[in-house]
């Protein structure tokens, strides 16, 4: 029931709602828990809520600390 | 680190490595303290997810993964189950619900049943559906079942704010929210008498409360980490846990950063405050009255409240004595030890909600394990 779909904005209608996308399925969805969200963003959609913008800074750069952690030795 | 193939995607490659640090780091862990490591993925979604990637099968030479209290239909009260499903039965109500409950069942009935019976049952993939519902229909009173964690109680208390903007007056919400962090601390409160040695904190509860809201586990010396819910998030949380685990860091740590923030979603946490207030007391399946830990309407919505607008008269709850899904959803038992498990309890007949609940852990482990 906490499932949450990543999607991405692909047009805003008001600061209320926009219409989201993934994979070819769009949404009207929610995005007053989201203030300031902009076409292009990824948020991620729960019960028809965009409940948090994901941070592509934050994405990227996991994938570098994932790298890191695993060049490591055990 | 692998060698990637031009098969493979960057996060398969890194996913397998990642597997299988988690597997050296786990056995080594196991080995040390000469039995399987328990961990708990408090949240249902993680349970599924756990399951249906494999992982918990990969890893259950050395670790023991525990459902927790985090699968909302689980968690609630078979009394509360049937008082909601007692609405379906009242003269013009029109009952709208998150398609997780519909089969789910109570002591005398469920709401697929109901809905048969030639109750009207409407399933809603978001809550403003129901208010769109109650506009369409000034007829019929319209029951919004708000079941949740603090991840749908935003999205209820918007459904609400919208019924109260657009004037209706057909429109009630029937609140049987929960709150994760108290359920944690009172499975913490005796000791840690399942013998956890971490938790995989749930994503998205964690999305709106913020990582910080679970700051209080460290007290009890056991490490506790956020993790998301794809492949690699799943890898990357039981891999940060597991160090956590090895360097004895009694720590919340992060491994979902791109959508959880320290301190969570405060937009969402208003929403939830104009509406919501934190009860007194509330009764969960399994874990018995935890105070302050479900949320009920502020006294200036109550006329929206229907647990106080629609009283019915339901008989004493009854649940199979058989049933373990209190055992289950505390970590105290895996569904495998149910003896209802797969003979009686089956998805197409369930006896309990774990069965049932598409994050339910005993329908996890029906399908996946």
């Amino acid at each position: 029931m906490c499932l949450g779909i990543p999607m991405r904005l692909s047009s805003i209608e008001n600061n209320l709602m926009a219409t989201a996308e993934t994979m070819g399925v769009k949404r009207t969805i929610s995005i007053q828990m989201v203030p300031g969200a902009r076409v292009g963003d990824h948020v991620l959609v729960h019960a028809g809520f965009a409940i948090e913008r994901i941070d592509p800074a934050e994405a990227a750069e996991r994938i570098e600390l994932l790298k890191t952690l695993l060049e490591e030795p055990v | 680190m692998h060698k990637q193939t031009d098969f493979q995607s960057r996060d398969e490659v890194l996913a397998q490595t990642l597997m299988e640090r988690v597997n050296r780091l786990g056995r080594r862990l196991a080995e040390e303290k000469g039995r399987k490591l328990k961990i708990m993925e408090v949240c249902g979604t993680h349970t599924v997810a756990y399951a249906r990637s494999g992982i918990t099968d990969l890893v259950s030479g050395y670790l023991d993964l525990r459902s927790g209290p985090g699968c909302p239909i689980c968690v609630t009260h078979q009394q509360d189950l049937d008082r909601v499903f007692s609405l379906a039965g009242l003269e013009d109500t029109l009952i709208v619900t998150f398609g997780d409950l519909l089969r789910v069942p109570g002591s005398f009935t469920t709401l697929e049943k109901e809905k048969a019976g030639g109750g009207r049952v409407q399933i809603c993939y978001s809550p403003l559906e129901a208010v769109e519902t109650a506009a369409r229909n000034p007829l019929a009173k319209v029951i919004f079942i708000a079941i949740g964690f603090e991840t749908t109680a935003p999205a209820a208390a918007a459904t609400i704010l919208q019924a109260e903007a657009r004037q209706l007056t057909n429109f009630w919400a029937y609140p049987v929210i929960k709150l994760v962090p108290p359920a944690i601390s009172a499975l913490l409160q005796k000791g840690n008498p399942t013998g956890l040695d971490g938790f995989l904190l749930p994503g998205h509860v964690s999305t709106v409360l913020g990582s910080n809201a679970f700051s209080f586990i460290s007290k009890s010396g056991i490490p506790a980490v956020v993790a998301g819910f794809e492949s690699l998030d799943l890898l990357m949380g039981l891999y940060t846990l597991l160090k956590f685990i090895a360097e004895k860091k009694a720590a919340v740590g992060n491994a979902y950063t791109h959508v959880v923030r320290e301190e969570g979603n405060e937009t969402a946490r208003k929403l939830i405050g104009r509406c919501f207030e934190v009860e007194a007391e509330t009764l969960w399946r399994g874990l018995g009255v935890i105070p302050e830990s479900g949320y009920t309407l502020k006294p200036r919505y109550a006329e929206y409240n229907a647990r106080q607008q629609f009283i019915t008269d339901v008989a004493a709850a009854e649940t199979d004595p058989l049933c373990i899904c209190g055992e289950v959803i505390t970590g105290r038992a895996t569904p495998h030890e149910c003896p209802l498990f797969s003979r009686r309890c089956t998805p197409s007949s369930p006896v309990g909600p774990c069965m049932v609940s598409p994050e339910g852990a005993c329908g996890a482990y029906y399908h996946y394990m």
